[in-house]
């Protein structure tokens, strides 16, 4: 290690985080980002590696509707078929630079965000956000939700893509991150404030775009209506700067959390992609009517890479609107809850400042031996979705990283540096 | 039938689970129950209890498991709803604080970054390490934790030594800072007497006579109980006295300790007799026979205390203060009803207890311990009941009053038994109201013995002053009420009682010589950390019991709450990868 000390190698870490500059510069279809998505049928899914046999009802279920959405299969029956006799090739997202929702089911012809880390030079991807109800990403297949991945295909990334040309530099992500902190947003659970400025940025170059008035006038209006659409470009944001973080190869922080509804897995600094994993946790919170707590899926996405970042559950406090809907009590318990977090991270970020959190700065660096010494698991706020494919979502809440992960990351990291046998 | 209940992750300090073990205990048709933190070290309590199961077994560091024997297996869902609402009452009444309470020592020094003293109530096995890291930091450790090795101990004096701060302890039952009580303590006037004392409850018992008197402490530095032993050679105890000797508002420096090592009793002396300031000082079982120099040597607690405010006051001191009459008239004793019993909450005071009646037994004055007993001869008995014979799993007997109760009964159904002596220790961590909840066993003990045809003696000290959070005049009132003899000291009640029994103490009358300089030189000047930890309020990181927080919360003290757990949930690889990954 060329570090003096493990808190130094932290340091350096969180600095490559805080001097990280993404910018929203693109969407393109997956396959022009990923190259393994042109060799044949290769899906992208959540989380770390897993076998389709092991995955939990919404991701299946989306293997299904991209099976379909592709064209590689006519029917669901015949999907599942190719699906289950391995004729479907799975990537995790993490390893080819990207992060999915949920099931985070990413097929070769999917419009994908590309943000892009200046300071470093790498990109990250993620695929659009679908809006609520029966979307792909909680195991929806249905021939509505072809069809929206349809059009988002044809009219919404293309729009999408031709109004950043437009904009000539991308749009800075820090800087409408630092400014929806203000207004409310955590970027998991709440992310209507950053949309909207998301729409505001974006909207007076796509009424430059040439283009079908009709289609033009879809697209403002699925942007208006989707709440949650800056959650996908958050994810892409945190990884584009959480891998740039990879790089310092030292130090106990974590460069990545996902979970594929099977395992949860995390990545630690010091090392590099190698992955820990411990089994997840069914997230806990508030249903719609007619579920319950029956109905939860066990704890999927990639979408933790927010709160690796330092903001999704680690920055409760940020979004007391959504405080008791993600199962928290109220503004109390949102601030117990991010003083409890910033317990376990390295700093905290002076980019994000927090005016409910008197202008303290988002959680920056989950260290991994403060997990382990206290005890205290990263929160996560989540989506709920309903554990049998196709019933979409059901809840939200919040669950915990299980410990786990990070005393087998720290247990190898100290083998690798000889400290321990 | 055992039956097991485990939560999950949900962890609770021992001394809460204890009082919620009494709390569950009173439950009709339960044969027994244990609440504790499901550790390796509580499985085996659990296991000597004869309350182990699979379930148990299973559970995890910072599960809570409770397991009750009985044979009706419907209250199990009532045991459960009585914990829940025990811990909850807890959570609603702890929710008004006003203080910041964290979980690590990171948060904790940037909480309060003014902070310097750490107050550490942590397991022992994870104490030593707390105070390294408090030393760190930079800060003087209050250390109330004890099973903490004498090498441990050592380590830790030496190197705040060499930082220039102070360890009080371990095993430091008390303190008192800028008039800030630390863990169990009285609210004391602040004054020119500063103590340094190797004993809590001596301390408490000099301190409150003292503010009794109409004097007061500026500071009360504990040093734990081993710290003129070898081999730590009163590190803490030279450093206190440097301390306070450099501390203007000081006049009058008290020592209390047990008897040092001779060497060590030596070098003390050397650095006392180089004092510009009068000292008082107290070897427990040491029957000065004359004051040397500046040093008053004293043979009580209560004598400290009279000659500190004598010297305070600017009075000639006295050649002694222990001899008075003590005759308790018609103390009718039946045949064969000889012997006293002491059953005492604090240690100290039950080995004063037991030197004087040694004394007037004409056994010397030396205090042994077997097994928690400090005096037991010819069935005359003085007993220290918050000895660690009587506090595993279970609350020290200033808390909790079950064990003294007992004691109480069997003493009272003891056909010999003349005399029962007994404290009542105030102040901060006490109890709230142990008269009222020792007078029951008393009454019971004085009503068995007269349908024996005997009359029981009850003879009783208060320690605390009046502004203590429980009242001490109500105190002494109640126990009067009840036929209880209450004398001003602990001095007092053992002569009182001895007097019953038709003996007394001889004191000696001390003469003033003038002392011998040693003609060594001693450095006098202390680190500036300890100079201002002495003249300034101390701003407190409380690591450990919360409730000790409440005397820094009354008095105005700036603190920080650290919520502690054991590190790695007392994973001892984990514990060990992280000190590696430094």
């Amino acid at each position: 290690m060329k570090y003096n000390s493990m808190d130094e190698a932290n340091k350096a870490v969180i600095d490559k985080i805080t001097g990280s500059a993404p910018f929203l510069v693109d969407v393109v279809p997956a396959k022009e980002k990923v190259k393994e998505l042109n060799e044949g049928k290769v899906l992208l899914h959540a989380g770390p590696p897993i076998k389709w046999e092991d995955m939990t009802g919404p991701m299946q279920g989306s293997c299904i509707g991209a099976s379909l959405y592709e064209g590689w299969a006519s029917s669901p029956e015949e999907a599942e078929k190719q699906l289950a006799a391995g004729e479907v090739k799975f990537i995790p997202c993490h390893h080819v630079n990207a992060v999915g929702p949920m099931g985070g089911i990413t097929s070769a012809n999917m419009p994908v965000f590309v943000v892009e880390n200046r300071t470093d030079g790498n990109e990250a991807y993620c695929i659009m956000n679908e809006g609520i109800g029966k979307v792909l990403r909680f195991g929806a297949n249905s021939q509505e939700v072809i069809d929206r991945l349809k059009w988002m295909q044809n009219v919404l990334g293309p729009t999408i893509s031709k109004a950043l040309k437009l904009t000539e530099d991308g749009l800075n992500l820090n800087v409408m991150i630092a400014k929806a902190i203000t207004m409310g947003d955590e970027f998991h659970q709440r992310n209507i404030a950053a949309s909207l400025i998301f729409l505001k940025e974006i909207s007076p170059f796509i009424v430059q775009v040439d283009m079908d008035e009709t289609d033009r006038k879809d697209v403002i209006q699925f942007l208006a209506d989707t709440d949650q659409f800056f959650l996908n470009i958050a994810m892409a944001t945190g990884k584009a700067v959480m891998d740039a973080a990879r790089q310092i190869e030292a130090g106990t922080v974590v460069t990545a959390m996902c979970r594929n509804g099977k395992d949860f897995g995390i990545r630690i600094s010091g090392m590099g992609d190698e992955w820990f994993t411990a089994p997840v946790n069914t997230p806990q919170g508030l249903f719609f009517t007619g579920y319950s707590q029956e109905d939860a899926n066990p704890d999927i996405g990639d979408s933790a890479i927010t709160e690796t970042f330092g903001v999704g559950g680690m920055a409760m406090i940020a979004a007391p609107g959504v405080t008791r809907f993600v199962g928290a009590g109220g503004f109390d318990d949102a601030l117990a809850t991010s003083n409890e977090m910033a317990e376990i991270c390295v700093s905290q970020n002076s980019n994000f400042t927090i005016p409910t959190w008197d202008f303290q700065g988002a959680c920056l660096g989950i260290d991994a031996r403060k997990v382990v010494e206290t005890g205290i698991e990263p929160v996560i706020n989540t989506g709920i979705a309903h554990k049998k494919a196709g019933m979409g979502q059901v809840g939200a809440g919040t669950v915990r990283a299980p410990k786990e992960c990070f005393e087998k990351a720290l247990e190898a990291y100290a083998i690798k540096l000889g400290l321990i046998e | 039938m055992l039956h097991t209940i485990i939560k999950k992750n949900s962890y609770q300090d021992s001394i809460n689970l204890m009082l919620l073990t009494n709390s569950v205990s009173t439950m009709e048709g339960l044969n027994k129950v244990q609440i504790m933190m499901a550790t390796p070290a509580n499985k085996d309590i659990f296991k000597t209890a004869g309350l182990h199961t699979p379930e148990l077994e299973a559970a995890e560091s910072n599960d809570m498991a409770i397991v009750v024997d009985t044979d009706d297996a419907s209250l199990i869902d009532k045991v459960l709803e009585k914990v829940d609402q025990y811990l909850q009452d807890q959570s609603i009444s702890n929710k008004k604080q006003s203080f910041e309470t964290v979980r690590t020592w990171d948060k904790a020094v940037d909480a309060l970054p003014g902070a310097n003293v750490a107050m550490i109530s942590v397991p022992g096995q994870y104490a030593a390490d707390e105070a390294d890291k408090a030393l760190d930091r930079g800060l003087h450790v209050f250390l109330f934790s004890d099973n903490v090795s004498i090498e441990d101990e050592l380590r830790l004096k030496q190197k705040a030594h060499d930082k220039g701060l102070l360890v009080m302890g371990p095993d430091c039952g008390t303190g008192i800072l800028d008039g800030v009580p630390f863990a169990f303590a009285n609210v004391v006037n602040k004054g020119r007497i500063g103590i340094v004392g190797a004993s809590g409850t001596g301390i408490q018992e000099v301190s409150t006579i003292i503010d009794r008197l109409g004097e007061g402490v500026s500071h009360a530095i504990g040093t734990g109980g081993r710290d003129l032993k070898d081999p730590i050679g009163a590190i803490t105890m030279m450093d206190g006295i440097r301390a306070l000797e450099n501390h203007s508002q000081t006049e009058i420096i008290t020592i209390i300790s047990k008897p040092p090592a001779e060497h060590v009793r030596n070098e003390v002396m050397e650095l006392l007799q180089s004092l510009t300031k009068p000292v008082v000082a107290v070897f427990l079982g040491e029957k000065p026979e004359q004051y040397v120099g500046n040093v008053y040597q004293a043979y009580t607690l209560a004598e400290t205390a009279y000659i500190a405010v004598d010297l305070a006051k600017g009075n000639e001191v006295k050649p002694d203060y222990n001899a008075g009459d003590f005759t308790v008239e018609n103390a009718d004793l039946k045949e064969g009803q000889r012997t006293l019993k002491g059953l005492y909450s604090g240690g100290t005071l039950a080995s004063e207890a037991a030197i004087l009646i040694s004394d007037a037994l004409g056994l010397g004055t030396h205090i042994k311990n077997e097994e928690g007993y400090v005096l037991k001869h010819e069935g005359h008995e003085v007993v220290d009941l918050g000895d660690d014979k009587y506090t595993q799993g279970k609350p020290h007997p200033m808390i909790d009053p079950e064990t003294r109760s007992k004691f109480i009964e069997e003493a009272g159904a003891d056909s010999s038994t003349a005399v029962i002596l007994l404290d009542f220790v105030l102040g901060y961590g006490s109890h709230d109201d142990m008269a009222s909840a020792l007078l029951p066993s008393i009454k019971k003990a004085v009503a068995t013995a007269k349908e024996d045809g005997r009359t029981l003696h009850v003879v009783a000290t208060v320690c605390g002053t009046k502004n203590d959070p429980q009242s001490y005049d109500g105190h002494v009132k109640a126990l009067k009420e009840a036929g209880i003899i209450v004398k001003e000291t602990n001095n007092e009640a053992v002569r009182t009682a001895l007097s019953i029994v038709g003996l007394q103490v001889e004191d000696n009358q001390k003469k003033h010589v003038e002392g011998e300089k040693s003609g060594k030189e001693f450095d006098l000047s202390v680190s500036d950390e300890i100079a201002s930890l002495v003249s300034d309020r101390p701003r407190v990181i409380n690591v450990g019991l919360k409730g000790f927080t409440d005397a820094l919360a009354d008095t105005g003290t700036q603190f920080v709450q650290y919520d502690w757990r054991p590190i790695a949930g007392g994973n001892a690889r984990m514990a060990k990868i992280l000190s590696l990954l430094k």
